[in-house]
C-alpha cells in the first residue's frame, strides 16, 4: 500500500500528521507530505485509511 | 446608505438575521427546517443583502472560488464594503482587505499568509502545551473549593486570550479589554450603529496603535515585532497591514477557541456516558475533540459576491454577502453518516470546522492544542460534573457560536 498527498490540494489542516506521524510529515509552513515515498509499512494500513478519512480537502489517496 | 432592516425575523428563508440571538439559540432547528422546506440557500435583505447556503457542496464550492466570492468582508456587518470605504477612505480595499490575510484575495493572499504560517505550524505550536496546561490548572486552582462554578466565565473565556496575548506581546492584565473588543466586533454585528459603538472602535484603534508604536521603539521576541520586521515583495508591511493582522490575531484567536472549549464542556456536562469514557480513557480525547469540532463548529465565515451572477438558481448581486456556515456543512447527511448524532469515536470525519480551501484557519493547530489540553485538565481535576439546570446557559450572538455561561455543579474533584 502507498499513500500520496496532493500538494495542490493540501491546505495544512494537519490531520494526517496528527493521526499517522509514521506515514506523514509537515514542512515549515505546515503543509503535509508522505514519508518513505509513501510506502505504508505492514501493520499501518488502518492508520493510512484513517488519514484519508479525516482529510477535509480530500488531498490524500491510497494505492494498493 | 442601504435601507437597513431591523426587528424580529418574520421568515428564516427570506428574512434571516445571523446577528439575532434567536439564530444561535436555535441554529440546528433553523437549518433543519430550511432544508426540510427545500431551501438550500436562504436570503435576507438585512445587512444590505446576504445569502446563507446550507449544504457541504455549496459551502465548499464557494470557499474554493475566491474570484467570484471575495474574502474582503469575513464578518457581515451592517455597512456594505463600498459604504465602509467611504466612511474610512484609508481602509485597505481588495485584494488586501482590512485584516490580512483573512480578508485578502489571491494573489496577494498567499504572500501575506506565508508570512504567518511558520509561526503557527504544528512543530512551533506543540511546545506551547506546557504553558496551556499551567494556564488551565491555575484557573481551576483559582476557583477554590466551591461546588458551583461558571465554566465559561471562570475557565473557557480566559484560556485563549492568555495565549494570544503572549504571542502578540500584549499585557496579560488587559485580557478583559481584548474580550470586550471581541464582543464589540463579532457579537455586536446586529446592533444599530451608534456614537457609543464608534467610540469603542476608536478606543480600540488607539490602544493598538500605541501597542505597535511601542514595539517600533522597543522590538521584542513576539509576533508584533516579527510583523514589523517582515517584508512582502521586498518591502516592509504597511502600518495598516500590521495593524490589521494584529487585530485579526486577537479577534480570531479568542472567542473561536473559547467557544470550542465551551461547547465541548457543555456536551460533556450533558452527556455523562461520554464524560465517563473520556475520564477513564484520556487517550480518546483527541478523537472526541474532532467530533466536538464537527458537531459544534464555532465559526461561520463570509464572502462578498464580486459581480452580478446566477448561482444555483438564485440571482446574486455584486457586493451581496454570502455566509459560509461551516457548522451547517458539518451536519450535511451527504457528507457525514448520522450527522445529528455526536459520536466521540467517529472514525471518518472530514469536518470543515477550520474552513476549506486557501483560507484554512491559520490558528487551527493552536486551537486544537488549547481544546485538547483544556478538556484534559478539566476532566482530570473535575472527573464528575453536571449542568445546573436551574441556571441559564447563554449562547453568543454573531458568526462565532459558543456558550457564554456554563453553570456547572462539581460532583467530584481530584
Amino acid at each position: 500500500m502507498r499513500v500520496h498527498v496532493d500538494s495542490s490540494k493540501c491546505q495544512g489542516h494537519n490531520r494526517c500528521y496528527a493521526l499517522a506521524p509514521e506515514l506523514f510529515d509537515v514542512d515549515d509552513l505546515g503543509n503535509a507530505f508522505e514519508l518513505n515515498d509513501g510506502v505504508v509499512p505492514a501493520g499501518l494500513e488502518d492508520k493510512a485509511r484513517l488519514a484519508v478519512a479525516n482529510c477535509p480537502e480530500f488531498a490524500i489517496t491510497i494505492e494498493d | 446608505m442601504t435601507d437597513t432592516v431591523y426587528g424580529p425575523v418574520t421568515d428564516w428563508a427570506t428574512d434571516f438575521d445571523h446577528g439575532a440571538p434567536e439564530y444561535n439559540n436555535n441554529i440546528h432547528q433553523i437549518w433543519d427546517d430550511l432544508k426540510a422546506a427545500g431551501c438550500p440557500i436562504a436570503h435576507t435583505e438585512r445587512y444590505g443583502g446576504v445569502w446563507l447556503p446550507l449544504t457541504h457542496d455549496l459551502v465548499k464550492e464557494i470557499a474554493y472560488d475566491p474570484s467570484r466570492f471575495s474574502s474582503l468582508t469575513p464578518v457581515v456587518q451592517q455597512l456594505k464594503p463600498s459604504e465602509a470605504l467611504k466612511e474610512d477612505p484609508d481602509a485597505l480595499g481588495a485584494p488586501i482587505g482590512p485584516v490580512p490575510p483573512i480578508s485578502s484575495d489571491p494573489p496577494f493572499h498567499a504572500d501575506a499568509r506565508r508570512l504567518l504560517l511558520p509561526a503557527f505550524s504544528p512543530k512551533v505550536i506543540d511546545p506551547w502545551r506546557t504553558e496551556v496546561e499551567e494556564i488551565c490548572n491555575k484557573l481551576i486552582d483559582d476557583m477554590g473549593d466551591v461546588d458551583a462554578i461558571d465554566a465559561a466565565v471562570q475557565y473557557t473565556q480566559h484560556i485563549p486570550v492568555l495565549v494570544v496575548a503572549q504571542m502578540v506581546g500584549l499585557p496579560l492584565s488587559d485580557a478583559d479589554r481584548f474580550r470586550g473588543w471581541v464582543d464589540m466586533v463579532l457579537g455586536g454585528i446586529g446592533a444599530e450603529r451608534s456614537e457609543e459603538r464608534l467610540a469603542q472602535f476608536m478606543a480600540m484603534d488607539e490602544y493598538l496603535t500605541k501597542h505597535i508604536e511601542d514595539h517600533i521603539e522597543n522590538p521584542r521576541d513576539d509576533l508584533t515585532s516579527y510583523l514589523l520586521d517582515a517584508e512582502i515583495f521586498g518591502e516592509k508591511l504597511s502600518p495598516r497591514h500590521v495593524f490589521g493582522t494584529i487585530l485579526l490575531l486577537i479577534i480570531a484567536g479568542i472567542d473561536t477557541t473559547w467557544s470550542g472549549i465551551g461547547s465541548s464542556l457543555w456536551h460533556l456536562a450533558s452527556n455523562p456516558i461520554d464524560r465517563r469514557r473520556l475520564v477513564e480513557n484520556p487517550g480518546k480525547i483527541p478523537m472526541a475533540v474532532e467530533e466536538f469540532l464537527r458537531a459544534y463548529a464555532p465559526v461561520t465565515m463570509a464572502r462578498m459576491v464580486t459581480d452580478d451572477m446566477e448561482f444555483h438558481g438564485v440571482q446574486m448581486k455584486k457586493e451581496d454577502r454570502v455566509l459560509l456556515p461551516f457548522p451547517a456543512a458539518n451536519r450535511d447527511e451527504n457528507q457525514f453518516a448520522n450527522p445529528a448524532v455526536v459520536d466521540i469515536e467517529r472514525e471518518e470525519n472530514r469536518h470543515a470546522a477550520f474552513g476549506l480551501g486557501i483560507h484554512r484557519c491559520i490558528g487551527s493547530n493552536l486551537a486544537r492544542l488549547e481544546m485538547n489540553v483544556a478538556i484534559e485538565v478539566f476532566l482530570k481535576r473535575f472527573p464528575d460534573f453536571e449542568l445546573d439546570t436551574t441556571e441559564q446557559v447563554t449562547w453568543s450572538t454573531g458568526q462565532v457560536r459558543g456558550p457564554r455561561n456554563l453553570p456547572f455543579r462539581i460532583k467530584a474533584r481530584a
